[in-house]
């Protein structure tokens, strides 16, 4: 075998690995993309934020909290469900209401009301929260997560629920 | 340190000695383009593999909402559409390939001694491989691949003693059904799977014990299977990805209706790669159907088997084996003209198999209006549409409530009178609307319900505004109302939005000679009325 030929079989294989990588490479790349992003992308919500009337301002106590149970739409992939939820209504003043999220922020528990005390307890791990949400004491990181709220008249419109910040 | 690694793990694997072995092993000199096919076939195997799995991620394999996670994974996910377009179109490529890897060693004669069970496991490929189509044809659950199945079933069930016992081992004895469903679901992704992967194992096996065949009278000193021949397989892999991937972007692949049992206008049509065994089916009648339904497939499948066997001639160059090309040719012949005729044939589908609209979307105004009534009028608060939960009132996709509208117009006015003892409050609307909502109610049933339920508001405050200002009066849409003016389905094609809400207002000045009389709407409605249009 010649030198030049010899060089000429060199570059050939370098080529020749050169494209194996580079195609192997781009196919991959060309599957894992789309791949990640189908897996990991949430999904284009179907609906737009849904407002649902839960009950009547003047059939809440003033200053104490009071559970509304209503029902929500609930889009969980393919299946769009009607479910129930509840929520924890404290009613400031005529005009002033909050809706909180029943579950407590440090591990999901459902809370109760302690009316004595007009506080929440989360029987879990015994986090409580004033009536404004914020936290007494106990391991609940930061504030109840309070739901979204509107008003028309006096029916009270709940909206999705609106996670509070970091204490 | 990258080789005292690699040391590390082949001392303890020697994983590094079997991949050389695998790349380094000795292949003919006149190996080259012509037997990248069966690389490409296993390329073609994986990106199945690949995106079956991905699509298993998010799919429901029940018959009840397999269609729906379909329909979710193509319009909600991203990259959804993606993925099942190249899984769709990729089993049509697999085939295709498969076939043109057999075609090229039937013509080369590379099956001969010692390479017989090389081409006989590799026909068990194929039918393998046809077997994945026709399993995973039933699985979106759409009309097309309801009503493709109730064909593939009907024609196993011809064949002689055996028939029966096929179409039970289906579970499509009593119909195509969830027994169908579940079996053609477990053999597409358990048993198929396991039988291909270890068929390939074996093919590629034999492959490596008898070596590439090469070509007659070759005689050169052997090359080495790595860098050269990957080089061409990798190749012509990405030209087949390249293509796929395109065909994936570009083609959407096909989601017909929900599978309708009692749909009588769909016309049942196997995918193209089985069409000429369909197109066969009708030369034999009555009593010879049994032919071309069993016994000429089954003839042909062992004539495949037996090539090797049949074929006595001596080894010679792939220009001297003429009556090889014939046949070849002569099979590629009759199966193009049977699948053309096959095309040919089919009746155009009636105009409303627009394939893909939701079963909101197909409601007549009048229909889509009610169902804006029935949620203005927060019938929803007593009422369910078959979803789960209890309410005071029964559930209105039970039959029990679908009598004719007379009946529910008066019920809905005094509900007292119609049912003694009844809970429900009387309905104040006029007459027009309840006779809509009467119409919706009549058109609900437990398959469309859900479906109708996610109807978005928009269309359903649209429809009523369609219907309160009486448009059906001179148009139709959606085949119901007067044909005095255009018909309205493929307005959103014809018109963009802004040419619509003018028009509205001042007919003649967009389209001059117009007979419509302007309409003055209020802004809110204006937009849900063109929202709504829109939508078809």
């Amino acid at each position: 075998m010649t030198q030049g030929q010899e060089q000429r079989d060199v570059s050939r294989r370098r080529f020749h690995l050169g494209v194996i990588y580079t195609l192997m490479g781009t196919i991959g790349t060309a599957m894992g993309i789309p791949a990640v992003i189908y897996l990991l992308f949430p999904p284009k919500s179907r609906k737009a934020e849904e407002w649902v009337e839960v009950t009547d301002l003047n059939s809440l106590p003033l200053g104490a909290a009071e559970e509304v149970v209503f029902r929500k739409t609930r889009v969980d992939g393919w299946k769009v469900s009607s479910e129930k939820t509840s929520a924890w209504v404290v009613k400031k003043s005529a005009s002033e209401v909050i809706a909180f999220s029943p579950q407590c922020t440090h591990l999901g528990c459902a809370f109760r009301y302690e009316e004595q005390k007009k506080t929440f307890l989360c029987p879990c791990h015994t986090s409580n929260f004033d009536l404004d949400g914020n936290v007494i004491d106990g391991p609940a990181p930061r504030a109840l997560d309070r739901y979204l709220i509107k008003l028309e008249g006096q029916k009270l419109l709940l909206g999705p629920v609106q996670k509070s910040p970091e204490a | 340190m990258k080789r005292k690694i690699l040391d590390w793990v082949e001392e303890r694997t020697g994983i590094e000695t079997i991949v050389k072995n695998f790349l380094y092993e000795e292949i003919p000199a006149s190996a080259g383009w012509h037997q990248v096919l069966g690389s490409v076939a296993l390329f073609c195997f994986m990106v199945q593999a690949f995106t079956g799995a991905l699509l298993a991620f998010n799919y429901a394999p029940t018959p009840g909402e397999a269609y729906h996670s379909v329909k979710y994974i193509m319009s909600e996910l991203t990259g959804g559409s993606l993925i099942r377009g190249m899984h769709h179109w990729g089993a049509s490529m697999m085939i295709v390939i498969v076939v043109l890897h057999m075609t090229q060693v039937f013509l080369w004669g590379a099956y001969k001694r010692p390479r017989e069970a090389t081409w006989m496991v590799g026909c068990v490929l194929l039918l393998v491989t046809l077997a994945f189509g026709l399993t995973g044809y039933l699985l979106p659950w759409d009309n097309r691949a309801y009503w493709g199945t109730v064909v593939t079933t009907q024609i196993s069930g011809l064949a002689p003693v055996a028939g029966p016992y096929v179409v039970r081992l289906m579970g499509a004895d009593g119909g195509v059904g969830v027994v169908t469903f579940a079996r053609f679901y477990a053999a597409h992704t358990l048993l198929f799977p396991l039988a291909i992967v270890a068929l390939i194992g074996v093919h590629v096996y034999l492959v490596r014990k008898h070596g590439v065949a090469p070509a007659a009278g070759d005689d050169l000193p052997k090359k080495k299977f790595y860098p050269e021949q990957v080089f061409k397989d990798t190749v012509a892999a990405f030209i087949a990805f390249a293509i796929l991937f395109t065909m994936a972007v570009v083609l959407k692949a096909p989601l017909d209706r929900l599978a309708d049992p009692t749909d009588t206008t769909y016309t049942p049509r196997p995918d193209w790669y089985f069409l000429f065994l369909f197109q066969t089916l009708k030369f034999f009648e009555g009593k010879m159907e049994v032919v071309g339904a069993v016994v000429l497939p089954n003839l042909a499948i062992v004539g495949l088997f037996l090539v090797p066997f049949l074929d006595r001639t001596k080894i010679a160059k792939v220009t001297q084996r003429k009556w090889a090309m014939a046949v070849a040719a002569i099979a590629f012949i009759g199966w193009s003209g049977l699948t053309a005729a096959a095309i040919a044939t089919t009746p155009s589908a009636p105009e409303v198999a627009e394939g893909e609209a939701a079963e909101w979307a197909q409601l007549t105004p009048v229909e889509l209006a009610g169902l804006g009534y029935y949620r203005k009028e927060n019938c929803s608060a007593c009422h369910t549409l078959g979803e789960q939960g209890k309410k005071p009132g029964p559930d209105l996709t039970g039959s029990s409530i679908h009598r004719d509208a007379a009946w529910m117009i008066a019920h809905f006015k005094n509900p007292q009178q119609m049912v003694p003892g009844s809970t429900m409050p009387a309905t104040n609307l006029p007459d027009v609307q309840l006779n809509a909502l009467a119409a919706f109610l009549i058109k609900l049933n437990a398959s469309n319900a859900k479906d109708l339920r996610d109807a978005p508001m928009a269309a359903a405050e649209g429809a009523m505004v369609y219907h309160q200002n009486r448009c059906a009066a001179c148009h139709q849409l959606n085949g119901s109302g007067v044909k005095l003016g255009p018909a309205l389905n493929g307005l959103a094609k014809r018109r963009d939005r802004t040419w619509v809400e003018g028009h509205f207002a001042e007919p003649q000045k967009f389209s001059p000679g117009s007979t419509m009389p302007p309409y003055r709407l209020a802004p809110k409605d204006l937009e849900r009325l063109t929202s709504y249009l829109m939508m078809y």
